[in-house]
């Protein structure tokens, strides 16, 4: 158990608790978050849950696979920290961490 | 293909390319044309000339499972596609035919399997093409929806920016203008053909925005997007002579040439750079050359054409049909056109304007039980996953607000993922809302004539009735 936040481009904030073991997409499609499309349920296929996660967060989401990182190539507003919600599974260490949603998904 | 004809067309690419800064693109295409002619003369045709006739498709059930052949370009047209494909999905999920006249493939008819093909492009590449048949002999143009990573990666994000979300929130009020102005034009007192004054029209002008094409000729890009998709020995299409698309491609090359030199002297005298097609080509370091890439060139203009042409106009009216078969879904509608996103997805999922794309095996591959070898055709029917029950409950049916309708795989998935997708979801948005500001009722007054292709899910004739909004409630 832990708690999330998802900032949206416009700074508005959501607070979402989650379960330890499901994706930080399912988690925002699950408490409806505006921004967050997940088109292909999960695939890393569609570029649709982009999410901007925090500098101190970044490392301890992991690294993004070859799969993600071609379609991360992709993505128009790309910065340092960026990943595919949908690849990140949390854990109980990620209570508290914030991640930030772009203007536009692809 | 034989490994000489392979070596003639690869001579043939690098000898355009190393002319190209002397010989003007639509000079050295004209060429091409009759050194086709003369080849074809010489060594007669490397395949003969494909021309289809229409019959009757008969009952897949009185068929053997070998003898289902869904690149027969009037499935679509004489409705037959649904239960063709409803029994490969049940019986032959990934299915082979040998003769089709397009040669052996395979098809893919499942979500699940489709999903998997489109994301491996480590298996599957999409070169040298993505239709069925083969493009007329000697203009095989390169476009990066037919090139693997890197090459794709380099090229579509060179111009991806065209068609980006933040490009676009600055046409929307044009595309908004446009829409309405278009509506307004239309008759009231009597029915009408909506494909011609509206779809095509509406998507006509965007292309022309998008291209920054001269806004009075805008009905030659859709010409040309027309006979380019319509190849019969491509897409089974109604154009068979292949002469007519070695002209096309030297116009389109003429018109797109000086398009280019002229912003390329406009840049030069120190005027801004817009943020059209052409300009975005030209501020790219890895494309600020491509006219002397000259199949290159054509390839992409030509897929931007195509990619924004066939697809939102039969969404556009591919809308009307459906609304027109479910008639309680826009009673729904309009009782909350705040469905209006979703039901822009349902439509594209319902209609799937693009039937598949082609991919070919680069090693042999297990799936569903068989195995497809290395250097085989693979199909993979979006049209057919997006009514796959496994994955959407009642898939036949259109249901403006069915949950997992942004699942559809109209736009594909993986690298190849529609770039214009975000367009085509605005176009047909604004589509909507300016309909229902003006109209209580549109009404298919005749069965709709549907087009011959095994590619294009289109309509070419849609005739309607308007019913326009009691005057005290309108605006």
């Amino acid at each position: 158990m832990g708690t999330i936040t998802f900032i949206e481009h416009d700074q508005t904030e959501h607070v979402v608790k989650f379960k330890a073991g499901c994706s930080v997409m399912q988690i925002a499609v699950d408490n409806a978050i505006p921004g967050i499309d997940g088109d292909c349920g999960g695939e890393c296929a569609c570029g649709t849950c982009h999410v901007i996660v925090s500098d101190d967060w970044f490392r301890k989401t992991g690294t993004p696979g070859d799969d993600e990182e071609q379609m991360l190539s992709m993505t128009p507003e790309r910065t340092g920290t960026s990943r595919f919600s949908c690849q990140i599974v949390v854990t109980d260490e990620m209570d508290g961490m914030t991640v930030r949603l772009p203007e536009f998904q692809m | 293909m034989s490994t000489q004809s392979g070596t003639f067309d690869d001579l043939q690419a690098r000898m355009i390319n190393a002319t190209a800064k002397v010989v003007p693109m639509h000079r050295q295409i004209q060429g091409l044309k009759h050194l086709m002619s003369a080849k074809k003369a010489i060594f007669g045709p490397r395949r003969p000339m494909t021309e289809f006739v229409e019959k009757p498709i008969p009952d897949v059930s009185t068929l053997s499972l070998e003898d289902i052949d869904v690149s027969n370009p009037f499935l679509y047209r004489q409705c037959q596609w649904l239960p063709y494909f409803k029994r490969l999905r049940d019986e032959a999920p990934v299915h082979y035919q040998k003769n089709s006249p397009f040669g052996p493939f395979w098809s893919v008819t499942r979500y699940d399997d489709i999903l998997f093909v489109d994301k491996s492009h480590d298996l599957f590449s999409a070169e040298p093409q993505i239709i069925l048949g083969d493009p007329p002999e000697g203009l095989s143009v390169e476009m990066f929806i037919a090139m693997d990573p890197p090459k794709h990666d380099v090229q579509r994000s060179s111009v991806q920016g065209v068609v980006a979300p933040k490009n676009l929130k600055e046409m929307e009020g044009l595309i908004r203008s446009r829409t309405g102005e278009v509506l307004d034009s239309l008759p009231l007192d009597r029915p009408f053909n909506w494909v011609p004054v509206v779809s095509k029209e509406l998507t006509g002008r965007m292309l022309a925005t998008l291209l920054d094409f001269p806004y009075e000729e805008r009905h030659k890009l859709v010409e040309w997007s027309d006979r380019m998709a319509g190849a019969a020995s491509a897409t089974g299409g109604e154009y068979a002579d292949e002469s007519i698309m070695f002209d096309d491609a030297a116009d389109m090359a003429r018109s797109f040439s000086k398009l280019w030199r002229d912003k390329e002297a406009r840049r030069a005298a120190g005027e801004e750079p817009g943020f059209d097609l052409i300009s975005l080509l030209q501020s790219n370091e890895d494309t600020k050359d491509l006219i002397n890439r000259p199949m290159e060139f054509i390839g992409n203009l030509t897929l931007l054409i195509i990619g924004g042409n066939d697809t939102t106009r039969n969404s556009m009216s591919g809308g009307l049909v459906a609304m027109n078969q479910f008639p309680e879904e826009f009673k729904k509608l309009k009782a909350k056109p705040e469905l209006i996103p979703n039901m822009v997805s349902e439509i594209i999922r319902w209609q799937t304007p693009l039937a598949y794309m082609r991919r070919i095996a680069k090693q042999d591959v297990e799936l569903g039980g068989q195995t497809i070898k290395k250097g085989d055709r693979v199909v993979m029917w979006y049209a057919s996953g997006n009514r796959d029950e496994r994955k959407f409950d009642n898939p036949d049916q259109f249901i403006i607000d069915r949950k997992d309708a942004r699942n559809h795989m109209s736009f594909g998935y993986g690298v190849h993922r529609c770039m214009g997708n975000r367009l085509a979801e605005l176009q047909l948005r604004i589509l909507w809302e300016e309909i229902l500001k003006r109209f209580d009722n549109i009404e298919v007054v005749e069965e709709p004539r549907r087009v011959q292709s095994n590619f294009v899910r289109g309509y070419s004739e849609l005739m309607v009735k308007l019913t326009p909004k009691d005057k005290k409630e309108a605006r």
